[in-house]
């Protein structure tokens, strides 16, 4: 009772007295005609509103409508009726993909791992360069040499994804008879690292590379670009912070450890959020741009995996669908956990 | 102590310095390659003995590329979609993210958890691909055969550039849009005298983004424009790879340049508009990746 009581009346200061608020016969008002109120404030504030349709109608045209055309991994496949208008299937695709056991189920675990694998590797040999690139520019105490050093670093950013692909297809490709190999298989061969024939035959035909130069192409790419947010909470410490390690005798590893890394730790686990929220979303355009049947073996992604069967002469855009929607479902737990994780564990959180 | 400091320090200096300009000098060297083989002969491009600098230098393999009407359509078509893309971009997030930083805007946690979302879960690519031949015929049947018009509306939304510009404009004061309001200005001058000069350098590296996103395009170009004479830069020079990679196509080559040169010149000539421009915008594009602000 007392709690109801509270909601009515207000305190009066004057008297000192409870008296009943003015407020609540609007506010009962507005909860008996919600939708009526909802209205009329949109109407008094339309031109607010109209502002906000393009940019829902964007969205829901090109980003959720899509969402709707996946249900189609549910239904039974039929290219010519929309997905409205087909059977509702159940999990056959799913079991197909999973469970089956033939070529097509093998191909799609194969592209499961290759995915996971690829981010993986990415988030080992990837992830730390920024931070290590960051901490070396930190060294460079001349802003003009520092600069330098930045706008060559950036440069590879500035490339367009296939622009970069086709300027690594070039540097590692095929020997003829007519032609050598691209220059940086001939440094390979010659310092040893490779064998002259392997070298010969293209290393982008070579399964064995393929992860290698999807790795290092990306850290040529954008290791300078990533260092900058690392760089600018690097920058941001005291300098009294070194100095006060310093007269405790701390050397530079020392450093290093109790002032820098705590300080860009933040900075660190959200970058850190965002990469393994895209684990599962790598960046399709790149493999499909760099890998060829030869290479299916460790560079085909699921992505691309549902690429070749929903749009070419493949399995269908159901079991396309199907794909897509495990690999999305599993990169959506994944930017959610790694969320809540960060959250609980530095208060530190993206979204 | 004190002389285990020096010494750390230096040991970490010159690791620093070596490193880095290792790192710098393997970023520089491809493009550096790039042009030289682009302009060297056919005989030391095919010998491979170019290794850093040009020989026997000749500027056919580019005059052969200006010469070809392709080319320049295709870059042509891609300033068109870079421009209208961008402007096309720009207008719905502005007024988008201008709605979404009013606190008093009605259900603004939906609408905001609306495009949130969409950075959690996408698609993916087959079924945005339906989506857009489905789309496509709506437009055919609207009287629009222009496959270009589809890609510079469809294209290239980004949640997290609205957010950012919501963001920039959730930093300005509430104070001088009251009071632009009682000097009896309208929503929309609101918007643009108000909100938009004050959050102009935002403004600008959001713009960036997109232009940058849309002149990168291709696999959805590639994707959706069937008409060749309108394809961009981007499948142009992917096409013209995939041809070079064939070796049915490279048995025609009777020329003073290299096969090679023809691939070189192109990846030469997309990135020298980008490098001119680069010392412009490279402040706005190094301020973009600070996403400190992001929140929801």
């Amino acid at each position: 009772m007392k709690a109801k009581a509270a909601d009515f009346l207000v305190y009066d200061r004057e008297s000192g007295t409870y008296r009943e608020d003015p407020e609540q016969a609007v506010r009962d008002d507005v909860e008996k005609h919600y939708w009526r109120h909802v209205g009329q404030t949109v109407l008094k504030d339309w031109r607010l509103y109209l502002m906000l349709v393009p940019m829902l109608l964007v969205f829901l045209f090109w980003r959720y409508f899509p969402m709707y055309e996946l249900l189609g991994c549910f239904k039974v496949a039929d290219n010519v009726k929309p997905v409205s208008e087909q059977f509702f299937s159940g999990f056959s695709y799913f079991k197909r993909l999973l469970f089956a056991g033939d070529g097509l189920s093998t191909d799609f675990w194969r592209a499961l791992r290759n995915t996971f694998l690829l981010s993986f590797y990415g988030l080992c040999f990837g992830f730390p360069m920024p931070i290590i690139l960051a901490l070396f520019f930190n060294e460079v105490r001349s802003n003009a040499a520092r600069s330098v050093y930045q706008v060559l670093t950036y440069l590879p950013k500035f490339m367009s994804t296939v622009v970069m692909t086709s300027l690594v297809t070039m540097l590692v490709k095929q020997g003829s008879l007519t032609t050598g190999m691209g220059i940086v298989s001939q440094f390979l061969s010659n310092i040893g690292a490779v064998s002259p024939a392997v070298a010969n035959a293209g290393l982008l035909n070579n399964p064995a590379f393929f992860r290698s130069i999807y790795q290092i192409s990306g850290i040529w790419e954008s290791a300078g670009y990533d260092s900058i947010v690392f760089f600018a909470a690097i920058i941001a410490i005291s300098p009294t912070s070194y100095e006060a390690a310093q007269i405790d005798g701390a050397d530079k590893w020392a450093q290093m450890r109790y002032v820098v890394l705590p300080s860009i730790l933040s900075t660190i686990v959200i970058m850190l959020i965002t990469r393994i929220g895209s684990l599962l979303n790598i960046g399709y355009e790149k493999v499909l741009l760099l890998y060829n049947p030869n290479t299916y073996v460790t560079a085909d992604v699921v992505s691309t995996f549902a690429n070749r069967n929903g749009m070419g002469t493949g399995a269908g855009i159901g079991i396309a669908a199907a794909a897509e929607m495990m690999n999305n479902v599993i990169g959506m737990l994944l930017v959610i956990g790694a969320n809540t994780i960060a959250r609980k564990a530095s208060n530190t959180s993206l979204y | 102590m004190k002389r285990k400091l020096e010494v750390s320090e230096l040991i970490f200096k010159i690791i620093s310095y070596t490193l880095l300009t290792v790192f710098a000098l393997c970023c520089l060297y491809p493009f550096v390659y790039a042009i030289s083989a682009s302009i060297s002969g056919r005989q030391a491009v095919e010998y491979g003995s170019i290794v850093l600098f040009p020989k026997d230098v000749q500027f056919d393999a580019f005059k052969l590329m200006f010469s070809d009407n392709m080319f320049w359509n295709a870059y042509s078509n891609t300033l068109f979609l870079t421009l209208f893309g961008t402007l096309w971009s720009m207008f719905v997030a502005i007024l988008g993210a201008y709605a979404l930083s009013k606190k008093r805007l009605l259900f603004r946690k939906t609408f905001n958890f609306f495009l949130v979302f969409t950075m959690w879960f996408s698609a993916g690519i087959v079924p945005q691909y339906l989506n857009y031949l489905a789309t496509k015929d709506v437009f055919n049947s609207m009287g629009i055969m222009d496959d270009k018009w589809l890609v510079v509306i469809a294209m290239g939304m980004a949640a997290m550039n609205i957010i950012l510009l919501r963001n920039a404009f959730e930093g300005v004061p509430s104070e001088i849009e009251e009071a632009a309001i009682v000097d009896g200005a309208t929503e929309l001058q609101v918007l643009t005298q108000v909100y938009l000069p004050m959050s102009k350098s935002t403004i600008a590296t959001v713009a960036l983004f997109f232009a940058i996103s849309r002149w990168n395009g291709y696999f959805w170009a590639r994707q959706m424009i069937s008409n060749q004479n309108e394809h961009p830069l981007q499948v142009f020079i992917r096409l013209r790879l995939e041809q070079y990679t064939d070796p049915e196509a490279m048995a025609g080559w009777n020329r003073a340049f290299a096969s090679d040169s023809v691939i070189y010149a192109l990846i030469v000539c997309s990135i020298v508009p980008i490098l001119i421009i680069y010392p412009f915008i490279q402040k706005y594009f190094a301020k973009g990746t600070n996403v400190g602000g992001v929140k929801e």
